[in-house]
């Protein structure tokens, strides 16, 4: 279970859409909180919630959808408080989640990464690594809202099918999760068929060449 | 285009292990793990009267139990109604003629025959329950050992059944036209083959076909609340027939081996 940190970033799935505020699943014992006044709306930083925004929440964030947060504040009874009151949070777009123990996430200074193999990254301190092709242009008008549904190409879905692979051999072999080792993971993966990855000795070979080059690194 | 979230193609199989005789004190046993899902699989053969409306076969019996362990689903009697609708599905599958050579398990007609009890268990669910469970019960089967009787006559013509004395004297079952089934699911416009959970998720319709090796079909089951064009069912159905066989050909590959290795293999079992 993922036990929370102020400054934390999460991504979560909502679960509930409530009076002034939605409940985020994050992987721990109570779900996380996200308020409306911690969000984002267009139309400005410092406009007040009215009525009409409280209406409109459907519009923003359904059931079901995964969001990307930063954990504010954490209630007397343990539950998180989420806000995404930064352009770089907000609602996520098409990508592959993948779920894994949150004490295997290393904590950074980003959690945000571009890897140079063509796609993006964010690992969540609760365990849920959010893969998804690189966005072309860098400027957000609608603050993350709106999701591009427009279908992925077939190179960056054999990225992100690689890299989920490997994410998912360094979590059996137990490797803590981070841009460097996911990044020698897919280097040493890559002679490898894709489909392959999952299979227990290709899944060996390539985390201990990663765990080899990471230990260069370090010495 | 053909690739899954995981890599694989449309028509391809996650990692399967397939391990026999891991439990004792059964005629048969296999365990077959396929990506998260794990079931067990155990054959009893026991005497008994043969059914009335065919006096000289034995039959089959099949029994699935979904273990509270599997998922939270599970838990207490919610695992029932998946087990009875499995249970179903096997016993249509192997209810066409030639499945299984049901005059061998005769030992007397109309009075004494083999009855193997197929006990199945389902320790994980992970996706794909109907073809790993296929899977399972042709390789208990395959190490099915029914020890051999003879049926001696007594003086007043009552008859008496004698086991051999030799363990290792027994009968075993011909495999070869046992089917498997292969589960395709119709996610978008195309079929995958071996679902895993989140693909399950995202499926309206699958259709259960039962393939022999030879690739012929025993029955055709659709499962789910969506709707099946009749040209994608032929689509899907040709798509299951290769599969199906090419699937055969590698399990009978890897229980010939298995038997090869004999009693020096190393078993690991289903604790392990």
């Amino acid at each position: 279970r993922y036990y929370g940190e102020v400054g934390d970033i999460v991504v979560g799935r909502i679960t509930e859409v409530q009076q002034k505020r939605w409940k985020v699943e994050t992987n721990s014992r109570l779900d996380s909180v996200l308020l409306l006044s911690s969000m984002n709306l267009p139309g400005g930083e410092l406009r007040r919630r009215s009525a009409e925004d409280e209406l409109a929440m459907r519009d923003y964030l359904q059931e079901g959808d995964l969001i990307s947060a930063e954990v504010q504040s954490i209630f007397s009874d343990g539950a998180l408080s989420l806000h995404t009151r930064s352009l770089k949070y907000g609602k996520l777009g098409q990508g592959v989640l993948v779920q894994v123990s949150p004490s295997l996430v290393k904590r950074q200074k980003t959690h945000f990464h571009d890897l140079p193999c063509g796609a993006s990254v964010i690992l969540g301190n609760n365990g849920f690594i959010w893969i998804y092709p690189t966005p072309e242009q860098k400027d957000e008008e609608a603050g993350g809202f709106t999701t591009n549904l427009e279908p992925v190409p077939l190179s960056d879905r054999e990225v992100i099918s690689r890299l989920r692979n490997c994410v998912v051999a360094l979590v059996t072999q137990k490797l803590m999760l981070f841009d460097t080792s996911i990044l020698y993971c897919y280097e040493a993966s890559l002679p490898h068929q894709i489909k392959d990855i999952l299979k227990p000795e290709v899944m060996e070979e390539i985390v201990l060449e990663t765990r080899q080059r990471l230990l260069d690194l370090e010495g | 285009e053909d690739l899954r979230v995981d890599g694989r193609g449309c028509e391809d199989y996650r990692c399967a292990e397939v391990e026999t005789d891991v439990v004792s004190n059964t005629s048969g046993s296999a365990r077959v793990k396929l990506g998260h899902t794990d079931i067990l699989v155990g054959v009893k053969a026991e005497m008994g009267t043969p059914k009335l409306e065919k006096p000289d076969e034995g039959y089959l019996e099949f029994f699935v139990d979904c273990s509270a362990n599997a998922t939270p689903e599970f838990e207490g009697r919610g695992g029932e109604e998946l087990g009875s609708e499995l249970a179903s599905t096997l016993y249509s599958v192997f209810s066409s003629e030639g499945t299984v050579d049901l005059k061998s398990l005769c030992i007397n007609p109309r009075e004494h025959c083999w009855i193997l009890y197929v006990d199945v268990l389902l320790l994980e669910c992970g996706g794909n329950l109907f073809d790993a469970i296929s899977i399972a019960v042709k390789a208990a089967l395959f190490n099915t050992r029914i020890p051999k009787v003879q049926v001696l006559e007594d003086e007043e013509g009552s008859k008496e059944i004698e086991l051999s004395d030799d363990p290792y004297d027994c009968i075993r079952l011909n495999v070869d036209n046992v089917p498997c089934i292969v589960t395709l699911s119709k996610i978008g416009y195309r079929h995958v083959v071996d679902a895993t959970l989140q693909e399950e998720a995202c499926c309206l319709a699958s259709l259960l076909i039962s393939v022999t090796s030879k690739g012929a079909l025993t029955s055709i089951k659709k499962v789910g609340k969506g709707s099946l064009d009749p040209e994608s069912i032929f689509e899907m159905m040709e798509t299951g027939k290769r599969v199906g066989k090419s699937l055969h050909v590698a399990l009978q590959k890897i229980l010939d081996e298995e038997e090869s290795l004999g009693t020096s293999r190393q078993k690991v079992g289903f604790l392990g």
